[in-house]
């Protein structure tokens, strides 16, 4: 009797969480937000966290959601720990999610290789591993519009521009200064190749994550070795230490250029006006003069539904960043329900939908974001983009955006990520070759 | 030949031929290194007095920071927010001793250090609920704390010394020396070693466990304030500050956990070590050594002081 109790209530258990779970998919699209405002990377994590959810729930309280379906937003915190990242996608998967932002490209590595199997598309935007841009080789992987080889390849040809020609970088050195970690370490491939074709010396300056406040030594480092230019891959409390320590060694501001993870204004504000000319490669337009983002503030914000601070931080850089995280989501959605003609799209949709994914200026433009982000265009074999960059530049108070674009160097960026996702083929005995159909549309 | 060059010659002829980067690195060191002391003096304070490891302390210096800054941002002018900090960490530990310490009289040590996990978990959320996670931008004009730096020229280039970093030197070392003889000297130093050697021998002989308890943690309390001012002053201040508590650990190892000049020995010898390995040998290895070159100059200590430079020799009987 006590046995069949047992069993009764042993089934009740494992059978709630799972009607709940497909109860929760069919009453809307299910959008996981892998977020982390706790911990020491909250500083970068929060601002993003905040634009993200900010804007799906925009689009809940004004549309209905998407195409009349509502979002189910749930945040999940990682810390930005890849082991909890793990733990967040396993506990989310069974729950039909249509898309995955890992928001972590530690993260994003692990979930490369689950994608594929469990039929959920992983958006990295602008992180993760610059090889999965190849759609024929990571059909289920999109990091749209630009790798962090293009990032290192904009800053590359920023400097070249700067010093009068790629041919003027031949004798030059410089430097990288990174969070040790697989994101900060991303770039270094490229940066080596292009040291070899341009003839400039490629310094490393890694910073443990257990160092990111304590970066003295590494500075004097790089005040013996005098590079001309260094770009900076930091990210958390690394950001605002580094800006500190250069302005501290007299390192020339205009010299020192950040990754787009390396543009948050609470990068630059402790360091205020000694930070004056620090400039960071940018992939969203920064302010709050877009009627979306208004609508943001009216639907979201003034209703006490958003997580913000104060009013004020709505607008700032990584908070657009968000809101852009957010946009790529709600339109590959949108796509996916136009290709198939359902409003309760699944994962599968969805990896469709990022594969037809085309928001021109038009498009910016109908979104309520005109001029918020240059136009993006993924495809079959392209889940990237690879498109051109802006440079914002500190000037003291704000960020101030400088003309014009910055093209990547396509033509040194595109065969290196060929030949890096075939290896990446090649280390993973059994990659799953393609199957998935490509759409006339991608 | 050329890595046993590199090893063994080729420092020292860059400190001969660029003497200003020699004195820099042990400047910054220097600095390092007393800063590093004063996080160990925190976690030395309370072992001595409680037999426990406090593994809250690292984000005490979190929450007094934030508490500081977040009272300023609420529009208290800044040597108030400093007084009522202090304050704050008064209550906090009264709180400790009587909610946790309290009731574990007489426990374990083990029982103790877990407790101070929980410890360590409640100031989390309860500065993230209050504060919110967030980075702030530390008070240091408004504390009159200087900015700018002074150069020196000569030595072959020259040296900067940032007003900042003089004037944490400084406050640290008065803070340091003023709780030394504090503990070292007076009645209240000498009512804690009794305490620290054995709970019911201070008890019979009339001390008050209570009250020895909340003046070391008020103590530790006020080294975080110290800790969290100077070191988000460098950077930021936000939760990443707890990290640099974990700086104090080689230290702690190396100058053992009871010893007040140990902490101080140790943090000297853990930041001027780790400056000078870094900057020297580090690019051999290719940067970003001085995080295990602290333990690694511990360990070599410990092959031959297993109880640290000034750490006490236990003998038990068996």
């Amino acid at each position: 009797m006590r046995l069949k109790h047992l069993a009764l209530g042993l089934a009740v258990v494992t059978a709630a969480p799972a009607a709940a779970a497909t109860a929760q998919a069919a009453d809307g699209l299910y959008v996981p937000l892998f977020t982390y405002r706790t911990g020491p990377y909250a500083g970068s994590g929060i601002p993003v966290s905040n634009g993200l959810a900010d804007y799906l729930n925009m689009l809940n309280a004004r549309d209905g959601g998407i195409g009349g379906v509502p979002i189910i937003v749930d945040e999940c915190e990682t810390g930005y720990d890849t082991k909890k990242g793990v733990e967040c996608y396993d506990s989310v998967k069974g729950k039909n999610p249509v898309i995955i932002n890992p928001f972590s490209t530690g993260i994003t590595l692990q979930l490369i290789p689950k994608a594929a199997v469990d039929k959920v598309p992983i958006l990295s935007m602008a992180y993760g591993l610059s090889a999965s841009a190849d759609g024929n080789l990571f059909p289920w992987i999109f990091n749209p519009p630009d790798t962090y080889w293009d990032g290192a390849a904009a800053f590359i040809r920023h400097a070249a521009d700067v010093e009068g020609g790629f041919d003027k970088l031949k004798g030059k050195t410089i430097g990288l200064v990174h969070l040790d970690a697989p994101y900060g370490r991303e770039p270094i491939p490229l940066l080596q190749a292009l040291a070899k074709d341009y003839g400039f010396t490629l310094k490393l300056y890694p910073v443990p994550g257990a160092q990111m406040q304590n970066q003295t030594a590494l500075w004097l480092d790089v005040r013996r070795d005098r590079p001309d230019w260094i770009y900076l891959q930091g990210w958390g409390a690394m950001n605002p230490t580094a800006i500190k320590e250069a302005a501290k060694i007299g390192f020339p501001m205009n010299r020192l250029v950040g990754v787009w993870w390396s543009g948050s204004d609470d990068d630059a504000r402790p360091a205020g006006a000694a930070a004056k000319g620090y400039s960071s490669l940018d992939i969203n337009a920064v302010g709050s003069n877009f009627p979306a983002i208004q609508d943001i503030i009216k639907y979201v914000v003034d209703k006490g539904k958003s997580q913000v601070a104060s009013k004020d931080k709505v607008g700032e850089n990584f908070y657009d960043r968000g809101v852009m995280m957010a946009v790529l989501s709600a339109e590959a959605i949108r796509t996916a329900q136009k290709l198939t003609g359902k409003k309760q799209v699944t994962g599968e949709d969805v990896r469709r939908g990022l594969e037809s994914l085309n928001i021109t200026a038009a498009g910016w433009k109908a979104l309520g974001l005109e001029g918020f982000a240059g136009p993006i265009h993924l495809s079959c074999a392209d889940h990237n983009g690879h498109d051109a960059v802006a440079l914002v530049q500190w000037d003291g108070t704000k960020w101030e955006k400088q003309p014009g674009m910055i093209e990547p160097i396509k033509d040194k960026v595109l065969p290196l990520i060929q030949s890096a996702a075939e290896d990446y083929v090649k280390a993973n005995a059994g990659w799953p070759k393609r199957t998935e159909a490509c759409d006339k549309s991608s | 030949m050329d890595i046993l060059y590199k090893i063994f010659i080729d420092p020292f002829v860059q400190m001969g031929t660029a003497p200003d980067l020699l004195v820099q690195t042990l400047w910054d060191g220097l600095v390092a290194g007393v800063l590093y002391a004063l996080i160990a003096l925190g976690f030395v304070l309370i072992f001595k007095a409680s037999g426990v490891f406090n593994f809250a302390q690292g984000i005490m210096v979190v929450f007094a920071a934030l508490t500081l800054v977040g009272l300023h941002e609420h529009g208290v002018p800044a040597f108030v927010a400093l007084g009522l900090t202090v304050l704050v960490m008064l209550v906090l530990a009264v709180g400790v001793e009587r909610l946790m310490l309290r009731p574990l009289v007489n426990q374990s040590s083990i029982i103790l250090f877990m407790a101070t996990f929980g410890l360590t978990y409640f100031l989390i959320g309860a500065g993230q609920i209050v504060f919110g996670g967030s980075p702030k931008v530390m008070i240091a004009s408004d504390l009159f704390l200087p900015s700018g730096a002074i150069e020196f020229k000569g030595l072959g280039g020259f040296v900067s010394l940032q007003k900042i970093d003089i004037a944490a030197v400084i406050i640290a070392s008065v803070m340091v020396g003023v709780l030394a003889v504090f503990f070292q000297r007076t009645r209240i130093g000498r009512a804690l070693r009794a305490v620290a050697d054995s709970h019911q021998a201070a008890l019979s002989v009339g001390i008050s466990l209570e009250q020895i308890w909340v003046i070391v943690w008020f103590a530790a309390g006020v080294v975080a304030i110290a800790t969290g001012i100077l070191w988000g002053a460098r950077s930021e201040v936000s939760f990443a500050l707890q990290i640099i508590a974990l700086k104090a650990l080689p230290v702690l190892v190396l100058g053992g956990l009871t010893s007040i000049p140990g902490a101080i020995v140790g943090g000297l010898i853990i930041g001027i070590g780790e400056k000078l390995g870094e900057f020297y040998w580090g690019p051999l290895l290719g940067g970003g050594i001085e995080n295990w070159l602290a333990y690694v100059i511990a360990l070599g200590v410990l092959v031959f002081r297993p109880q640290g430079l000034f750490g006490e020799k236990i003998i038990e009987r068996i």
